[in-house]
């Protein structure tokens, strides 16, 4: 295999390890929602991703959207039976009342972008 | 010093300050709205608002609820109107919805223009692409103008489209990078900045390029062509999916703006007025007139009409109302002109909670796409590594040349992946599935019963109500005195005397024994009355019904006790009487032998009957019947036809059972269940391995509604939102259940299609861009055959989706 084979793939392999990690093994870090409200701003994702409510206990999630990106323009969170349009700009609250804990994972209408509820009894 | 006194309702009610000054006249109206607000971000915009609000002249309350979003403001209407209260909001940065229908359309023009802007920039894509397609395709080349063959005037016509047009995907790659996310346009922007830079080397340094062994020959056809594509995809998705929510668009339309009320202006006087719906109140008076929509629920107090309900039952059929009957907002009066008591209004209306209902099911989550869900999670990185490995393996093992081969295969991979697709395929079926039958009169709760509904192999039917039109009336009485003598109401006790000996020697005699045998039957419908006049069950309604009819002077009743299944007790005068099944009878060791050969042939024909007896002696027989409904039995037909095993559930004995049950054709009866043991028989049904639906009135059969598989709940009233129900059918039309039956079969067919398009597409498509069928035959994936169909793909998806609203259900 000449020196130029060998480099590609030795830089591909690398970067696929580099893809892996950066995608697929990033640490989720939950955000309490404090004084049941949590701001989660939209963009490129949802910042926070994984947000921490207590059971019971009605918690609103503060969504807003400041990507353009239409992938990002409808919010589901399915176990809450939630399917929000979320405007450009403007700040839209959830309310929910968890019943049971657990993780309960949202995403865009598209589903490609995804956060996260866990629900602490 | 004034006083006041309020009436309330949901949302929106009117507070009358009644001045407390002896011979003052005037009157205020102060009316309470409540309204969405939009943009609130913390509790010190919900202070800001309210005290913007209470700023305004006439202004009396305001509370905003942050939690709730929406606003609660008391206020004279004839100082503020509800644009003033718009603007008051808007001013201090926020947005109040007064209007639904109005929000939508405004959110709906947002769209409109964003598409256009879209479609604009699809046709530059395509435009600029199209001419340099025309300058590099080989044959195509030679037809071309010279200049379009200049690789920098390529250049000039693709940069624009890669930066400008492209932006969108460079700006949305960033954003999720830095959430360590990536979406399809990390894909499109990684896919097309490659082919775009490599054109750029061998336009620039176009020695570099054949040195290594490559044609000088650029791409920018690719780059620029797949950006067009992948957004005229995009542009036509959308629009597409503006009919996957057309359902709730169309039940908001369904919402009268304007109510003509009648109020008391005081000193017996009333005012007759158009108001806004927003201001009607549960309690007023409101006048339809024919051809008008129905503004809000309630019960007609004068007069009657032939309503068309159809936009909201799926009834076809234009309904005669009179006094007394139900009517629902958002439907149509078709001929006659009534008044009618308003009972529900704003979200508690049929119409609201139908919005509701369907609002949540759109967004709830079928279990079939959990398997999409996880793919979805790893799709984009997966794809990325399947790129570089489609450049390796080309690189190194792929004929020359190998550089070129790298960077096109990769390109296809990247491109022609679609986890948009994967996404859309089942929320779009929910969405277009949970419509349509809100359209038919079928409410779905969640996705979840959507997909189960398709699985139900048993139904089991509650009999009251249901099967039958759950209005009994009595048909027979029988005193002690002519029982084994098979008598019913039409032939009456005089037509017996008249039997006996109608020979004008005995006539008077016959008279005296018909006074005798009416007073007799009148009896015993007085006391069975008597004692019936405080249950609530359909067989006591019908018998204090034909009490009334009869003109029966009805006694009152100590020592009342019902018993669930059975019967009643209680005392009547000095008598102390039970009315009930045999059941009842037995329990309370009542010899019955007497009414043995009645009893078997009055329930033979289908007949509820009930034993009075006083102390231990039977005093008579009372039969009710429920007449059976006109579409049960089609609907019975039609469900054996689909393979369901039908069944019947009663608190009637067997052979009352199996009349009815001869009469609707069902296949199995289960019959003398009590209400409490109901929901053990569809466990029972279940543990035999049975997808168990049970359909009823939701009502006195939650506890089973609950149990089954799936609970079919069919609304009686203006109450749809039935907690134990899984689907509620919001007519008395039993074909309905079919076509509830029916969607969930259609939908699931579209959930399962789409998936398989979508997964297929993928697991197909991707090893053949990557250029697998290379080695065989010699194929390889163009990148822009690629971006085709990618675009196609989500269209595909969501256009088969849409499909579902001209299924025939």
């Amino acid at each position: 295999m000449s020196i130029d084979k060998i480099i590609v793939t030795g830089v591909g392999f690398l970067t696929a390890l580099f893809v892996y990690w950066f995608f697929l093994g990033k640490k989720e870090q939950a955000v309490q929602a404090t004084s049941g409200e949590a701001d989660i701003e939209v963009s490129g994702g949802y910042k926070p991703e994984v947000v921490e409510v207590p059971k019971g206990k009605t918690t609103v999630l503060k969504f807003k959207r400041i990507d353009p990106s239409s992938c990002l323009e409808e919010l589901l969170i399915p176990d809450f039976k939630i399917r929000r349009e979320l405007p450009l700009g403007e700040t839209v609250n959830i309310s929910i009342t968890p019943k049971k804990a657990g993780k309960f994972v949202y995403s865009c209408g598209m589903n490609m972008y995804h956060g996260k509820i866990i629900v602490k009894g | 010093m004034t006083s006041m006194s309020s009436r309330t309702c949901s949302g929106i009610h009117i507070n009358f300050w009644i001045p407390a000054f002896a011979g003052m006249t005037v009157q205020h109206f102060m009316v309470t709205k409540t309204f969405k607000i939009t943009g609130m971000h913390c509790a010190s915009c919900v202070r800001l608002i309210e005290k913007r609000l209470l700023k305004l002249e006439g202004a009396m309350e305001a509370v905003v609820n942050f939690a709730t979003e929406k606003a609660r403001v008391t206020f004279d209407p004839k100082k503020i109107t509800q644009e003033e209260l718009c603007k008051a909001v808007s001013e201090v940065g926020y947005k109040a919805v007064l209007d639904q229908q109005k929000s939508m359309d405004a959110e709906e023009e947002v769209k409109r223009k964003e598409l256009t802007k879209l479609l604009r920039k699809v046709a530059i894509a395509l435009f600029a692409g199209a001419l340099l397609v025309w300058g590099t395709f080989p044959k195509l080349i030679d037809t071309s103008p010279l200049f379009l063959r200049n690789f920098w005037i390529q250049l000039v016509l693709a940069t624009p489209i890669q930066f400008w047009i492209g932006w969108e995907f460079y700006r949305n790659t960033w954003t999720s990078l830095k959430n360590r996310a990536a979406n399809m346009d990390t894909l499109i922007a990684i896919g097309t900045t490659t082919a775009y830079l490599y054109s750029v080397v061998v336009t620039v340094l176009p020695n570099l390029v054949e040195k290594i062994g490559i044609e000088s020959m650029p791409y920018f056809d690719t780059s620029t062509i797949i950006i067009g594509l992948i957004l005229l995809g995009r542009y036509l998705e959308g629009r597409a999916k503006v009919g996957t929510s057309e359902a709730i668009r169309k039940l908001i339309g369904l919402q009268a703006k304007t109510a003509r009320v009648i109020r008391d202006k005081g000193k017996g006087e009333r005012v007759e007025k158009d108001i806004p719906i927003e201001d009607v109140v549960v309690g007023d008076v409101i006048r339809v007139r024919p051809g008008e929509k129905i503004p809000v629920d309630g019960i007609i107090t004068n007069g009657e009409s032939s309503i068309d309900e159809s936009m909201v039952t799926g009834e076809s059929v234009p309904v005669d109302k009179i006094k007394g009957d139900t009517v629902i907002g958002g439907t149509i009066n078709k001929s006659g002109t009534f008044l009618y008591k308003t009972t529900r209004v704003g979200e508690d209306s049929m119409l609201g909670q139908i919005i509701r209902l369907v609002e949540e099911a759109q967004g709830s989550r079928a279990p079939i796409q959990r398997l999409a869900d996880i793919i979805s999670s790893y799709f984009v990185p997966v794809v990325l590594i399947l790129g570089i490995a489609t450049f390796i393996v080309w690189y190194d093992f792929g004929p020359a040349p190998a550089t070129l081969f790298a960077i096109l295969n990769t390109v296809a991979v990247l491109i022609i992946a679609c986890p948009c697709a994967m996404g859309l395929a089942t929320p779009t079926a929910i969405m277009v599935g949970t419509g349509k039958g809100a359209s038919k009169g079928i409410l779905i709760k969640d996705a979840e019963s959507l997909e189960t509904a398709h699985k139900i192999n048993t139904i089991v039917f509650d009999k009251t109500g249901t099967l039958t039109n759950g209005k009994p009336i009595v048909t027979d009485i029988l005193p002690s005195v002519i029982l084994n003598e098979a008598k019913d109401l039409s032939t009456s006790s005089r037509q017996l005397a008249v039997a006996m000996d109608s020979s004008p020697a005995k006539r008077g005699q016959n008279d005296k024994i018909t006074r005798a045998l009416d007073d007799t039957h009148l009896s015993v419908l007085t006391l069975a009355a008597s004692l019936e006049q405080g249950s609530e069950h359909s067989l006591a309604e019908a018998i204090v019904k034909k009490a009334q009819e009869e003109g029966c002077r009805l006694s009152s009743v100590k020592s009342f006790k019902a018993h669930s299944g059975r019967g009643v007790e209680g005392t009547v005068g000095k008598a102390h009487l039970f009315l009930g099944n045999k059941r009842l009878m037995e329990e309370n060791k009542i010899d019955i032998s007497l009414a043995r050969s009645d009893l078997a042939r009055l329930e033979g024909e289908g007949k509820t009957v009930m034993i009075l007896v006083a102390g231990k002696k039977i005093l008579g027989l009372i039969a009710v019947a429920d007449t059976v409904k006109d579409t049960a039995r089609d609907a019975v037909a039609k469900l054996k036809k689909m393979g369901i095993e039908t069944a019947m559930i009663t608190g009637d004995n067997q052979r009352t059972a199996q009349a009815i049950a001869r009469q609707v054709g069902v296949d199995r009866v289960l019959a003398e269940v009590l209400p409490d043991q109901k929901e053990a028989e569809v466990r029972r049904l279940q543990a035999e391995g049975k997808v168990v639906a049970m359909v009823g009135d939701g009502v006195n059969d939650a506890p089973a509604l609950s149990a089954a598989d799936v609970g079919i709940a069919i609304s009686t009233g203006t109450d749809v939102a039935i907690e134990a129900a899984d689907i509620t059918l919001v007519n008395r039309d039993l074909q309905t259940l079919v076509a509830a039956i029916e969607l969930s079969k259609k939908t699931m067919r579209t959930i399962k299609l789409n998936l398989v398009w979508a997964f297929g597409y993928n697991v197909l498509l991707i090893p053949v861009a990557a250029g697998v069928l290379y080695p065989f035959f010699g194929l390889l994936l163009n990148p822009i055959y690629a971006s085709l169909a990618m675009a196609s793909s989500s269209i595909s998806v969501v256009a088969n989706s849409l499909l579902l609203n001209r299924a025939k259900v």
